[in-house]
């Protein structure tokens, strides 16, 4: 018995291990302090000279820059500390105006060498860098209750249209809705019509006290493509909303059938991101009625800003939030905060045709806002939230219509510059297809973030060198090859998270320090097996082969355990359990590893090849 | 080190064993019965907010102030640190509860205070989480059995599972009569113990049935006492490391994961104590016997082409 590895084998595991090393190095360069530059749109590229104006601007105020430069079309300004970071957001943002998005960020700083291998360093939670989580549910029975309201107007003048006469279109409690016929063949006409427009409805008919009606509701496979396009539809607009927030790596993530997650990381000001992203907001456009409409076709509602006086409006709505193209905050000639807006094309039609003959006729903007009261009650001793969706519609401007108005044109009547830029950035984000709501909200602040990466990694130390301590008291020289081993474990634990991105958060950590109590186990094994060979009088080597190969099995199968006990705590843990979950997976395979291939080549190389009379251990 | 020729006769102490264990399990399921876990944020929903002083906090004076301010149930305690607050609320969700409370709590301060962190569960959250967290756990326990039905045999399965469940029993007893916070990391430091706990017992197991196939003279007792004096250095070794790096955990990692460590602490604990005890208890109970293993004829040329 030599105890010898072939020399590639031992190549191979120098090569990992120094793949290890290499992948691991980005985690010891220190983020930068830096300001991340980026368009709202297309045209709006970073650019040279913009980053130029930028250098200058910071050099004036006496802001020192460690550099400014151009990454993959958005500029990247680092700091040396937190405070000129601060300070120079301000002096960045008011360069660049609003047209660019002006992110705090914290940039690696990883070597360019490295960078082009593709390494970096791994990401940090929100728990250790501070920064909010909102966890969202989509409406989805709003969404689909919002869709009927279309498909009401849209069988109403599609009936119209077929001269078809119905005597009423109308919601039952059940979710469906019935169309009304005074004759049969009529109601027999309409519905085969229906049946050819309108695949998705499932239509039956009923004859009640002499009136003839088509019921109609929706296909199960329907209401499930509603929910889901209104889910991914506020996907898209919570998207859009956390770009124009200005956040470096925001995520937003679909979770389970209805649910949205967003992470965003270095925001302090929770209220104020909540504010933007929760906001269900449209606009109206319609016309205030004439003096001689009828009451059906009128609506009366509030001002915003001045409670008690109101106006009555037509009920046809000209245009709302979703044809408008884009929306600027600006002041108007008195200081007045307002937005200028560009309607897409086909709005802006809409808009000419209507206000040619409304000139001189007063336009009113109304402000819809779904919103919701919580009401949590228990009902057989189980916590329910029950959850009440209003619109709340409120005039926030009534101005008269001066001239034909095109797909440009601007409104007044806010209240403040919050409001106007805020309605600006919602009315370019887009609306949401259904209403949401916050079922969950994490906001964890910088200093803490900050004092959890330092508690976190004082326990990783300390644990740490405690074992390695015991080792080698324990085990003497076989201590200190396990060590090596428990040193490489740790180092390859983190080349492994870092290639795959993976998130530490502070439970992860935790999950490293478990790690490297379990990683030992496995030299503990193979060491307790050679002695208890040897002691059974077996010589050196083969003590060592035996104790090497018996243990195997024995570590596989403990190792298997514990890693279906961690996968399954990944598959349903979120957010920092998740973190513990991949840190312990990841560890559990990589100790494998090092315990049991690294060891034995440390062994081979220190014992190997030689006759043995005695072996510290 | 534990010497080959001395075997200690653990099956012999089985019977107090087994009243040790009976009387903790009636104790954690009893408390939980009665007492039942505290359930954190995590899981029943509702506010937190964290706030950090200058100077030594008083608590008295900041309880008045929220109840002046009109918040209802609030429980105000320190957080790690005696500068730290922690205040809960019951409140249902309102998107500027934070800045309230600290604006409320600076207005009647000169020195300054930090928001240090805001939370908000819906109780709807709070319980899908709680139900996912059972049902994990469940999972895992299933999963765990029927793999070492595969690797080793059924008897072993049920030893091990009753062993894992004999030790989340009493962790979340330990949780339940110390009236401990329960909240998503403590789950996550449970499941931790369950594949931890496990590893201990599977190291065991697999001596038995090593020992099984190579000790032919001997009956089941002793063949189980032999397996655990000979693994018994190796177990106390592997518990003792763990249990030191989770110490460090426990006294330098803070707050926020202080009920994690001693999560871990209590289940590593029992956890080598049930691997030694309880699983091999249950399978001597179940009547486990060299026929359970018949090795497969090729087992012994094997061995030393390993690695």
């Amino acid at each position: 018995m030599l105890n010898r590895y072939p020399l590639w084998k031992n190549l191979l595991i120098l090569l990992l291990l120094a793949l290890g090393l290499l992948y691991a190095a980005p985690n010891l360069y220190p983020d930068d302090y830096a300001i991340q530059l980026s368009g709202t749109r297309e045209v709006y590229q970073v650019d040279e000279p913009l980053l130029q104006r930028i250098s200058t601007e910071l050099e004036r105020e006496g802001i020192h820059s460690k550099s400014v430069e151009l990454q993959d079309g958005s500029g990247m300004v680092r700091f040396v500390d937190g405070e000129s970071q601060l300070r120079a957001k301000a002096v960045i943002a008011k360069v660049v105006g609003e047209q660019y998005v002006v992110a705090m960020n914290l940039a690696p700083t990883t070597p360019d060498w490295l960078r082009a291998l593709g390494a970096g360093p791994m990401k940090l939670g929100l728990d250790l860098r501070g920064g909010v989580h909102f966890l969202l549910e989509v409406d989805t029975v709003q969404a689909v209750a919002q869709r009927l309201e279309v498909y009401v107007s849209e069988i109403k003048t599609k009936l119209r249209q077929e001269k078809l006469r119905y005597r009423l279109v109308d919601h039952r409690s059940d979710g469906s809705l019935e169309v009304k016929f005074a004759d049969e063949a009529m109601r027999d006409e309409a519905r085969s019509l229906l049946r050819k427009d309108y695949p998705e409805f499932l239509l039956s008919d009923e004859t009640v006290d002499g009136a003839f009606y088509v019921v109609i509701s929706l296909t199960e496979q329907t209401v499930s493509d509603i929910e889901d396009y209104a889910v991914k539809q506020n996907l898209t607009t919570l998207r859009n909303r956390v770009n124009e927030l200005g956040v470096a790596e925001p995520l937003v993530q679909r979770q389970g059938r209805n649910r949205i997650v967003v992470q965003l990381p270095g925001v302090q000001d929770a209220a104020a991101a909540k504010r933007i992203i929760g906001k269900t907001a449209n606009l109206e456009f319609r016309l205030e009625a004439s003096p001689q409409a009828t009451g059906v076709t009128t609506e009366t509602y509030e001002f915003r800003s001045q409670p008690g006086r109101d106006a009555t409006i037509e009920r046809d709505i000209i245009i709302t939030g979703s044809s408008v193209a884009n929306a600027q905050a600006a002041f108007d000639e008195n200081g007045q905060p307002q937005v200028s807006i560009t309607l897409d094309a086909k709005g802006g039609q809409m808009m000419g045709r209507v206000t040619r003959n409304a000139i001189q006729r007063r336009m009113a903007v109304l402000f819809v806002e779904y919103k919701s009261r919580t009401l949590t009650e228990t009902v057989d001793g189980v916590v329910e939230e029950r959850r009440i969706p209003y619109v709340e519609k409120k005039i926030i401007s009534l101005a008269t219509i001066q001239s034909v108005l095109g797909s440009q044109f601007r409104i007044t009547g806010l209240e403040s510059a919050t409001e106007s830029s805020e309605l600006a950035l919602l009315l370019r984000a887009g609306a949401l297809a259904a209403p949401i709501y916050f079922v969950e909200e994490r906001s964890i602040g910088p200093s803490l973030g900050a004092e959890n990466i330092e508690l976190g990694v004082m326990s990783v130390k300390i644990g740490f060198a405690l074992v390695l301590i015991f080792m080698v008291l324990y085990y003497r020289v076989f201590g200190i090859l396990a060590n090596v081993a428990l040193t490489l474990n740790l180092v390859l634990l983190v080349a492994v998270m870092s290639l795959l991105s993976a998130t530490l958060t502070l439970p992860g950590i935790a999950g490293i320090v478990l790690t490297v109590g379990m990683a030992v186990d496995a030299n503990v094994l193979i060491f307790s097996r050679i002695r208890e060979e040897l002691n059974n009088g077996v010589p050196g080597q083969s003590a060592i082969n035996a104790g090497f190969s018996r243990a195997f099995t024995t570590i596989l199968d403990a190792n298997v355990t514990t890693l279906i006990a961690a996968l399954i705590l990944f598959a349903m843990g979120t957010g920092p359990v998740k973190g513990f979950a991949v840190t312990l997976s990841v560890g559990i395979v990589t100790s494998m590893f090092t315990a049991i291939v690294v060891t034995r080549a440390l062994v081979n190389l220190t014992y190997g090849g030689r006759k043995l009379n005695r072996l510290a251990l | 080190m534990a010497k080959q020729n001395k075997i200690i006769n653990f099956m012999g102490l089985g019977k107090i064993a087994f009243a040790i264990s009976a009387l903790l399990i009636l104790i954690s399921l009893g408390s939980l019965a009665t007492k039942g876990l505290q359930f954190g944020l995590d899981f029943t929903g509702g506010s937190l907010v964290e706030v950090g002083y200058e100077q030594d906090a008083d608590l008295g004076k900041i309880r008045q102030i929220m109840s002046e301010a009109g918040y209802q149930d609030v429980t105000v305690q320190n957080f790690g640190a005696a500068t730290d607050v922690l205040i809960r609320m019951g409140e249902t969700h309102d998107p500027k509860l934070g800045d309230a409370v600290l604006a409320a709590l600076q207005a009647g301060e000169t020195q300054k205070i930090e928001l240090r962190r805001n939370e908000y569960v819906g109780a709807q959250v709070g319980e899908e989480l709680r139900e996912q967290g059972g049902l994990g756990m469940l999972m895992a326990l299933f999963m765990i059995m029927v793999y070492i039905a595969f690797r080793f045999q059924f008897k072993f399965s049920v030893g091990s599972v009753l062993a894992l469940a004999h030790d989340v029993i009493i962790t979340l007893g330990f949780f339940s009569v110390m009236g401990i916070e329960f909240d998503l990391t403590v789950l996550a430091a449970v499941l931790a113990v369950i594949g931890y706990s496990l590893n201990d017992t599977i190291v065991v197991f697999d001596r038995i049935r090593e020992n099984f196939r190579l000790l032919r003279k001997e009956d089941a007792v002793e063949v189980i006492n032999i397996s655990l004096t000979q693994t018994l250095s190796r177990t106390l070794m592997t518990s003792f490391t763990t249990l030191l790096v989770v110490l460090a955990l426990a006294i330098f990692g803070g707050e926020t994961i202080h009920g994690f460590a001693l999560a871990l602490l209590v289940g590593i604990g029992v956890g080598t104590y049930s691997s030694i005890y309880v699983a091999a208890n249950v399978m001597l109970l179940m009547g486990v016997s060299r026929d359970d293993l018949i090795p497969p004829p090729k087992e012994d040329d094997v061995v030393d082409e390993l690695p």
